[in-house]
């Protein structure tokens, strides 16, 4: 023992000495206004490009240019500005109705005026979810890509449990329920967590085959034993009344619980990542893993840890989801989560609260997109145009700087050493 | 050049005593597992009829008849004696090999049982699975190209989508597949532009770089196909490319209806295989690929352009991403719909790293995923209590199981996915 002790503060030099020059020039060159304005300009670009793309894709425009230059100016200024006050209109509300429907006092009229912006905080919640398990992950160095399978087999198991148990109180069924998404999606991110560990399989590959096992398995399960008994379509039974996540106003407003249990989240997953030894070894993995090995933290262990509760995450999205919206498991309940997720980890800057607000302008964005395209006849999927472009700017910041002028910092910074995550 | 030679002869010797025994074990246990779940089940009065001749065209052979249940046993009797021949003798370099043609025995088994008693087009089987084949394939070859240079390329899927559409409406305005199939393939190009500068001149991380082309081009072909292409019909009616029967070789028994009357596709497919493995292994545009892809500075320091040679294989790679697209419209179903691709650009991903990323092997592996996918559309006929669900599982399945390193493994380019920084 006594010889193995300078040993160890070798290591412990060699491992403080590699943690210190990686935070001391990470601290340097991104000053809080550094890190908080790439994302603020990559947001805005990214909705001018969508304006810009709405008018190119407009024949109405086209029309009006042949008329006269001024007519088409005009026209596409409108287009822009009729689809964007849709938008905002969808996602927060109407603030003129807003106010008219506080001055009324009928209850009704409120309920109607910020259906809107609930509807908005329903759709950030499963955001939330899924973009803490990428964060997560990302955060000890592993690229979870597989989130949509995650929340697929999640929102499976939770249903079963929600409709399966009867006579449960729900203090009892709803944790029990979620608990049981949570166990789903780990252990779908457990086991790319697993193979990345002992094989070295790569867990970009394995887990977007997961997701496709995921999918064919809950469409194998929506088509024989989770079908609804009395139909023939792909949907599982509703859950009991007991699991059902409460929610606050009467029924058009379908703004749940979850949103809270996810903010919750957000600070037990700061918390965590932060503030506990464990979070505290993940990092180290993530930042630099021959460092992490040095100081004696089990490297693969953290691996399998942070795919596995990176999976309880993305799972815990799609119990929610089930739990508070939808009451029952549909085959596409969560079309697009995936890939967007690694977008909200990314815009996020991987920071727990980060996220948070990524996950609401991503929610408000899809909220806002329905109603636009019903007033503005603007397809929805104008906002997975939009969130690529964010995604783009993000994750190439020399973009936005080279649009902006801005000055380059003095060193490189990378979200993520691309040596960790490349090949096999 | 010496590197691959130094693992080949690291391979022979890694045939370990536990290893040459546990795959002994395999093979019994596929014997086993033949007997148990086929061959049980199946009396010995049972014949399985194979059709061998193209539905709808003249019948040249006769069918293919066999007793269901003694063909069945042999396979077991088969699995067994190679098994036990491993264990005590070792069958050393050919027993991955054996691996395979055993996995192939239990898949025919499969099929003698599905069919006992009953009567299956094994013919029309294969035309289909290699039909299904051409987009797995086209699209491992792309992720080939790319990443033999060092370029992780996740993004075949999103390339293959944006190409599929245009092909569409380019074809249907020019009323020439031919154009419609160019633009399919520029398009690709266009999009493994945009991979190549982000992860290239942006040294972007690659998989982000995969993501954001594919968020984006489901979302660009979404929108379009909503805006334009479903409102305005005739931007949907493209047509799809005729069958080609090739003379002479057409006739070829049993082959030449699988092979030689197929559409431009397939002949694409088979001669883009010879020509990437030989421009890949024989040429020196090859050579300079696969060095930026496996040391990018030794062949910077030899003079090869490592971002120009990169930025070429990732836009043909496009190119071959944009033909596999193309054949979603022009030579499927002669229509776009959302997300048509459904996942297939995945799976040539998978069918790439299969193949250890060469041409021949992904092509094998493109025609087995397409044959598991030709399979679950009629096990239905078959009624074979057995969902197609987990068939289609397969594929995935096995190259989970392949990437964890049991049987063989993928070796990628050395720098695959490193972005190269000059100094």
């Amino acid at each position: 023992m006594t010889k193995k002790k300078p040993e160890k503060n070798i290591a412990v030099n060699i491992f403080f000495e590699e943690m210190s020059k990686r935070i001391n020039s990470r601290n340097e060159k991104r000053s809080t206004w550094q890190s908080l304005l790439i994302p603020f300009l990559a947001i805005i670009t990214g909705l001018i490009f969508g304006a810009i793309f709405n008018v190119i894709t407009n024949v109405d425009v086209y029309t009006a240019f042949k008329t006269s230059f001024i007519d088409g100016l005009a026209l596409a200024w409108k287009t822009v500005a009729v689809s964007y006050s849709a938008l905002f209109k969808g996602a927060v509300g109407d603030p003129r109705f807003i106010i008219e429907a506080l001055r009324s006092g009928d209850k009704v009229i409120i309920t109607r005026a910020f259906y809107p912006i609930t509807e908005s905080l329903v759709a950030t919640t499963p955001y939330i979810f899924a973009g803490l398990a990428v964060a997560l992950g990302f955060k000890a160095g592993v690229f979870n890509i597989g989130a949509e399978g995650q929340i697929f087999i999640g929102a499976a198991t939770s249903v079963f449990v929600g409709y399966y148990f009867t006579g449960l109180p729900a203090y009892i069924h709803i944790p029990f329920a979620l608990l049981a998404g949570a166990v789903g999606g780990g252990l779908w991110g457990f086991i790319p967590g697993w193979l990345k560990a002992k094989t070295g399989g790569h867990e970009v590959i394995n887990t977007i085959m997961m997701n496709y096992i995921a999918f064919l398995l809950s469409d194998w399960l929506l088509r024989g034993p989770l079908r609804r008994p009395d139909t023939y379509q792909s949907v599982s039974p509703a859950i009991q009344k007991s699991a059902e996540l409460p929610r606050f106003f009467p029924d058009p407003i379908r703004f749940h619980a979850g949103f809270f249990i996810a903010v919750g989240f957000i600070i037990l997953v700061y918390i965590f990542m932060f503030k506990t030894t464990w979070g505290f070894n993940l990092r180290m993995v993530g930042v630099n893993p021959n460092a992490a090995k040095y100081a004696g933290i089990n490297v693969g262990q953290n691996i399998i840890l942070a795919m596995t509760l990176s999976g309880a995450l993305a799972g815990m999205a799609g119990a929610i989801e089930v739990l508070g919206v939808n009451h029952a498991l549909f085959g596409a309940i969560s079309s697009g989560y995936g890939f967007d997720s690694i977008a909200l980890a990314l815009l996020g800057n991987n920071n727990p609260i980060g996220v948070g607000f990524a996950a609401l302008l991503f929610g408000t964005l899809t909220n806002g997109a329905t109603k636009m395209q019903m007033d503005a006849r603007i397809p929805v999927e104008i906002i997975s145009i939009i969130q690529a472009i964010i995604l783009m700017f993000i994750a190439a910041p020399a973009i936005i700087r080279t649009i902006y002028r801005l000055k380059e910092p003095k060193e490189q910074d990378q979200l993520l050493a691309a040596s960790n995550l490349g090949g096999n | 050049m010496i590197k691959s030679l130094s693992i080949r002869q690291k391979k022979y010797e890694e045939v370990s005593k536990t290893r040459q025994i546990t795959l002994g074990i395999v093979f019994i246990l596929i014997g086993v597992l033949i007997h148990l779940v086929f061959t049980s089940k199946v009396d010995a009065t049972m014949t399985t009829t194979f059709g061998l001749n193209p539905g709808g065209q003249e019948k040249i052979l006769p069918d293919w008849q066999m007793n269901s249940y003694y063909t069945l046993l042999g396979f077991s009797v088969t699995c067994a004696i190679l098994g036990l021949a491993q264990i005590f003798f070792g069958l050393r370099q050919w027993s991955n090999r054996i691996l395979g043609i055993l996995i192939g025995l239990f898949v025919f088994g499969f099929l003698v049982w599905g069919a006992a008693g009953k009567s299956l087009n094994l013919e029309g089987l294969f035309m289909t699975t290699i039909q299904r084949a051409v987009p797995i394939t086209l699209g491992a070859f792309a992720g080939i190209l790319c990443e033999k240079s060092g370029v992780v390329n996740i993004a075949i899927e999103g390339m293959m989508l944006a190409a599929a559409l245009v092909a569409t409406i380019i074809g249907s305005i020019s009323h020439n597949l031919y154009v419609g199939l160019l633009a399919g393939m520029l398009t690709g190009m266009m999009m493994a532009w945009l991979l190549a500068i982000l992860s290239i001149k942006y040294k972007t991380n690659q998989i982000i770089a995969g993501t954001v082309i594919n968020i984006f081009s489901i979302g660009l072909t979404s929108y379009i196909s909503a805006r334009f292409v479903q409102v305005y019909q005739n931007l949907n009616n493209p047509g799809i490319f005729p069958i080609w029967r090739i003379p002479v070789l057409k006739d070829i028994p049993i082959i030449g209806p699988i092979f030689f009357q197929n559409s431009i596709f397939v002949y694409a497919m088979l001669i883009l295989m010879v020509v990437i493995h030989v421009a890949l292994n024989h040429t020196r545009w090859g050579l300079r690929v696969r060095a930026v892809g496996e040391h990018p500075k030794a062949a910077d320091t030899l003079g090869i352009n490592v971002f120009r040679t990169r930025y070429m294989a990732v836009m043909l790679g496009g190119l071959v991403a944009g033909i596999a697209g193309s054949f979603f419209t022009l030579g499927s179903v002669g229509r776009f719909d959302k997300l048509m691709t459904s996942g297939k650009g995945f799976i040539g991903l998978a069918a790439m790293l299969f193949g250890n990323y060469t041409p021949t092997g992904s092509f094998g592996a493109g025609m087995l995923f397409g044959f598991a996918d030709s399979l679950g559309t009629r096990l239905s006929i078959l009624s074979v209590p057995i969902p197609s669900d987990f068939l289609l599982m397969a594929p995935y399945i096995a190259t989970m199981i392949l990437l964890a390193g049991v049987v063989g493994k993928s070796t990628p380019p050395a720098a695959d996915g490193v972005p190269y920084e000059k100094e």
